[in-house]
């Protein structure tokens, strides 16, 4: 049995909140500099210009990269010998956003309620996948994930028979109708069978993939290339003001299905792709 | 890449129907913040014939919920937020006297046919670029609704903002051009 301590989580999850609004990912900037070279149009490379100058100023000045630091979600497994002393996870995990959201003065996006609609003041709760596992570890892996990305974001129950193209041609048509909106370059997570929220989950989870790594499986590899020509080819560009840049990347997760579904998710993420992972 | 063009706020009527879909600028001067709550509030308030907190003759309104501010700066990041939000507002302001926008993502009709009516004109921020952003914000001072937090109205005063014409008041728009 390994024991870890309440604290030692919310201060984890604290520490990982601040740096991932503030600090870039370094995969993203390397794409918008090799991006910035790909357009031709004036508006698309100042504005990718902008981007990474924003990326130094936020390192420079400790301000989050977008004022929008959106949802805390939280994508967590642990070790069946694992035990947490001193109180229990998800506890451990909203205190740790609580801090973090205050103490790195990251905006508080939250409502307690859909339709009432009052900001609950310190950015909880946050969205939380718990997973058992084996073994003595616990890994805990945060995103920020921003309202405007987020509110483009699509799913669909397709039919068996619209196979591979069906599933394309929604994930195409999803970006397309986005637009500027959702603040491209754009990172897009696809989840692709399970069931109605699995499939959800799953677009979510492939967009934790370091930026750049090709999928394990060579047929969605494929699919993810595919994908991420035919986007770029709509010409939406950054923030939309049109230009070859799109998206930087497509990151696909595939799940087992019922015999008669093919759900599909596409939950898209801007380019200020803010992900961090701890291993307690 | 060409200089951008300084563009000096308040914005007349005028210079707003001169500015073209496309066009690098940088903003100087004063403008207003205010996201969907606040501009209900004063759709409200012309509803019912009510003073409003601001003159909106010539404003700009730049669609911003700031991340708070840190001891000592003038405020915390501060990127645009979606403007099509704004869409079912805009148009009522803009016939009383608003002439700029900031934000990001287009317009809809309605917006641009009372752009091109009035003459005024909708700059796009970059989404995303804030902490950029807000290092050209160099005044922060609620006017109204403070109740709103991020929300709330505020005048801003700004050096050297950086944005660009993305439709204008003759139909231009460069979400079309793709």
């Amino acid at each position: 049995m390994k024991d870890i301590q309440y604290n030692t989580i919310v201060t984890a999850v604290r520490d990982m909140c601040i740096r991932g609004c503030t600090q870039a990912d370094s995969r993203v900037i390397d794409a918008l500099a090799e991006a910035r070279c790909a357009e031709n149009s004036e508006p698309a490379a100042t504005i990718i210009t902008q981007l990474e100058a924003n990326a130094k100023v936020a390192a420079q000045t400790q301000k989050p990269l977008c004022q929008d630091t959106g949802l805390a979600v939280f994508f967590i497994s642990i070790g069946s010998d694992v035990r947490i002393v001193g109180g229990e996870l998800v506890e451990a995990v909203n205190q740790g956003v609580r801090q973090g959201y205050g103490d790195g003065y990251l905006r508080k996006s939250v409502v307690a309620d859909p339709l009432r609609r009052v900001n609950t003041g310190d950015n909880t709760p946050a969205i939380i996948h718990v997973r058992p596992t084996s073994g003595q570890q616990l890994r805990i892996r945060y995103a920020a994930k921003g309202g405007g990305s987020e509110n483009m974001s699509q799913i669909a129950m397709l039919k068996p028979a619209d196979g591979i193209d069906g599933v394309k041609d929604f994930v195409v048509n999803t970006i397309a109708s986005a637009g500027g909106n959702p603040c491209p370059p754009l990172v897009v997570g696809v989840g692709v069978g399970g069931d109605f929220e699995l499939c959800a989950i799953l677009a979510k989870e492939a967009l934790f993939r370091p930026l750049g790594d090709p999928n394990e499986d060579e047929f969605y590899a494929a699919v993810e290339s595919e994908l991420l020509q035919r986007i770029n080819a709509l010409g939406i560009g950054p923030m939309g003001l049109g230009g070859a840049t799109t998206a930087l990347a497509v990151h696909l997760l595939a799940a087992p299905c019922h015999i008669a579904s093919l759900p599909v998710a596409v939950n898209i993420n801007c380019h200020s792709s803010r992900h961090e992972e701890v291993l307690l | 890449m060409s200089d951008p063009i300084r563009i000096d706020l308040p914005l007349t009527r005028q210079k707003a129907r001169s500015l073209r879909a496309g066009q690098v600028v940088e903003l100087f001067g004063v403008m207003y913040t205010a996201r969907d709550a606040a501009h209900k509030r004063l759709i409200d308030l012309i509803e019912t014939g009510a003073e409003l907190p601001v003159d909106l003759a010539d404003i700009t309104i730049y669609y911003v919920g700031p991340s708070p501010a840190a001891p000592g700066a003038v405020i915390g990041s501060a990127g645009p937020t979606s403007s099509y939000r704004m869409d079912p507002y805009s148009p009522t302001l803009i016939e009383r006297g608003q002439t700029g926008m900031v934000g990001k993502g287009p317009r809809g009709q309605k917006v641009v046919d009372a752009m091109c009516e009035h003459g005024a004109v909708y700059f796009a921020a970059v989404g995303g670029a804030a902490a950029l952003i807000a290092q050209s914000i160099k005044s922060y001072e609620i006017v109204a609704y403070e109740d709103l937090g991020a929300e709330a109205l505020a005048r801003i005063t700004v050096e050297a903002f950086p944005c660009i014409v993305a439709q204008d008041s003759m139909g231009g728009d460069l979400y079309k051009q793709q």
